[in-house]
């Protein structure tokens, strides 16, 4: 695969390069929140970020999604489906935790025996250029997890700072073609390749703090009844940031607006932490307390989604930690599971 | 992976029929006719399936099919009125249109179920896919692939008794064993008093090679399980159908999970032995 060098101040030419008939998604700083949004100038691109406020997730499954609308003229039921995404698009600057989400989510939306096809179509229109991550933050844990600050998993592009230059490569074949038409730069040689490998290692370095997702996975499978959920969730208000936070956070609704007559149907971001999740018609509510939400949010995604797809749903991005209002930090959490494990033994 | 299409869209259904089930008026079965013939010829159930039937402007909610698929050319639904969706669907009359999503999730274990006798257990408005399920065993050709059919209905009272008129009909049946009883009955009841549990106590049907077949309400279940193991029904050849709040039904949207099963999914049917695997959430 292409990979070129690139001096610092000709990344603006990477980027003029990208927006050549394409619409180009990259970090902008809205006073103070990083956040993906679609660029027209290269003025509003920020590079310098530790990663974004809220994750990209969004481009492929927005928080508010029309499925249809619909309009009802006696026996005539009319259904207008949105218009599939259309023309090329790049995504541009993703951190390598919220790049592997995408790969995660596409489990969940495209993996099984049904394919939600307005997501599926946003996937493919879109091109992922990561960002290598030189500077992880105090709360990040993606190597504790199957990721990596240099992970490629769901880029098709992945950009490392060398400093002096960007080294741009190109990680699948979508990735090199749009690396085709560009100019400048020079093919990357043995000494940056060097720099980028000592780049990685200072990065990994950074991210202390392991955890054993194996070890809490058989924990979780044997913890049901633990005296341990009791006292875990005391502190959270149940508010729910974490989850909308958070770049695998999957879970939505599906809500009617407008009258009987017409209006649409919406599929709308939902929290397992909110106790109207799981409530039953009738009242009954398979999860009527935060013992049992907590309990939930920490199983899906660290017992549950290894048992289903091999894979923990947890990238190590950090958010939850950063933004939880009670300082609950999932990592010390996992850490007192692990802890759990090791008092059996 | 299937083709990338929009699993949202409901397909558009008239309603035919609304019958009013019980005494006081808070179950209703809906006839509904697919408006569109390829519509119909797509749905291809099995008892013990469910699908997302639409009010326009309230939303979607799960329910169990009641129809038998050998009946052909209309759906029918029993719908208990408990929320905003099942309110404007009583509501709803004859030449109304509703949508629906389907057919969705698993269905009775019919295959393993083959030559083997079944026991039918059910409660209260939890009757409806067993019905189908009856309905489905006694139709002439599908009579022969299964044994012994014995049926153990129970509800509240016998105004609350789902059905009326084809329980009339079963009762008349060589080819099926039907007991009902009521919690209490009133004055012109001749037939069984008590709790379903007991009743399946006093049938005593023999275990072998039976398949027991289980749905009702949570207090029914809990004290018909251990009747049936008391009888030597193995795990394996207990069938349960649970219900969860649900959106998608296709195992996206997150929330009718019981461990890393989901009930739209993996489910609604489950076998006690499946169940017994994962954690008791539900």
């Amino acid at each position: 695969m292409r990979a070129v060098l690139l001096a610092k101040d000709q990344i603006s030419v990477l980027l003029a390069a990208l927006l050549q008939g394409r619409k180009l998604f990259a970090p902008v700083d809205d006073g103070g929140v990083i956040a993906f949004r679609q660029v027209d100038s290269l003025q509003e691109v920020v590079l310098d970020y530790h990663n974004s406020t809220v994750p990209p997730k969004r481009l492929f499954f927005p928080q508010t999604e029309t499925l249809f609308r619909y309009g009802l003229e006696g026996e005539q039921l009319a259904l207008a489906e949105p218009q599939p995404a259309s023309g090329e698009k790049v995504l541009f600057g993703v951190r390598p935790c919220d790049a592997r989400s995408f790969t995660l989510l596409d489990r969940v939306f495209t993996g099984g025996n049904h394919c939600d096809g307005c997501y599926q179509a946003r996937r493919e229109n879109f091109t992922v250029v990561g960002l290598a991550c030189t500077r992880p933050r105090a709360e990040c844990f993606c190597t504790s997890v199957g990721g990596g600050p240099f992970s490629t998993a769901g880029s098709d592009v992945l950009v490392t700072d060398l400093g002096t230059d960007y080294l741009v490569e190109a990680v699948t074949d979508k990735g090199a073609a749009l690396l085709e038409g560009l100019s400048g730069g020079r093919e990357a040689d043995e000494d940056s390749i060097r720099r980028r490998a000592e780049a990685q290692a200072a990065a990994e370095a950074a991210l202390r703090g392991e955890i054993n997702t194996e070890d809490v996975k058989l924990k979780l499978q044997e913890m049901w009844d633990d005296p341990f959920w009791d006292r875990l969730h005391e502190k959270c208000i149940g508010c729910g940031a974490c989850t909308y936070l958070c770049p695998t956070c999957h879970c939505f609704d599906i809500v009617d607006e407008g009258s009987e007559q017409r209006g649409r149907r919406v599929k709308i971001w939902d929290s397992c932490m909110f106790p109207s999740f799981t409530l039953h018609a009738s009242g009954h509510n398979p999860r009527p307390t935060g013992k049992e939400r907590w309990r939930q949010r920490l199983m899906h995604k660290f017992r549950y989604w290894p048992e289903d797809h091999g894979e923990v749903g947890c990238v190590g991005c950090g958010r939850c930690v950063v933004d939880c209002p009670v300082n609950l930090d999932i990592r010390q959490v996992l850490h007192d599971v692990e802890a759990l494990a090791k008092k059996v033994e | 992976m299937m083709t990338a299409e929009n699993p949202y869209l409901p397909s558009p259904m008239r309603v035919e029929k609304v019958t009013v089930e019980t005494e006081d008026r808070s179950i209703k079965t809906f006839d509904l006719s697919f408006i569109r013939t390829e519509d119909e010829q797509a749905f291809r159930y099995l008892p013990g399936q469910f699908a997302q039937l639409s009010v326009f402007g309230k939303g979607e909610a799960p329910f169990g099919i009641a129809s038998s698929p050998t009946t052909s050319g209309l759906l029918q639904f029993s719908v208990s009125r408990i929320g905003l969706l099942t309110r404007a669907l009583h509501q709803m009359e004859p030449g109304d249109l509703v949508g629906i999503r389907g057919p969705l999730g698993s269905s009775f274990p019919l295959q393993d179920m083959e030559g083997k006798d079944l026991l039918v257990i059910g409660g209260g408005f939890a009757f409806t896919t067993l019905r189908s399920l009856i309905n489905y065993v006694l139709e002439k050709d599908n009579r022969g692939r299964f044994g012994k059919l014995t049926v153990v209905y129970g509800a509240r009272t016998p105004g609350m008794l789902l059905y009326k008129d084809e329980l009339e009909g079963w009762r008349q049946r060589s080819d099926l064993e039907f007991h009902v009883t009521v919690d209490a009955a009133d004055n012109g009841w001749k037939g069984r008093v008590g709790v379903v549990p007991n009743a399946v106590s006093d049938v005593a049907p023999a275990a072998d090679n039976t398949y027991a077949i289980v749905c009702g309400p949570p207090a029914m279940t809990r004290y018909t399980l251990p009747v049936l193991e008391k009888l030597h029904f193995p795990p394996e050849r207990v069938v349960l159908s649970l219900e969860m709040k649900m959106k998608c039904g296709i195992g996206m949207c997150g929330r009718c999970n019981i461990g890393s099963r989901y009930v739209c999914r993996d489910g609604p049917v489950f076998t006690l032995a499946e169940l017994r695997r994962l954690p008791p959430e539900y």
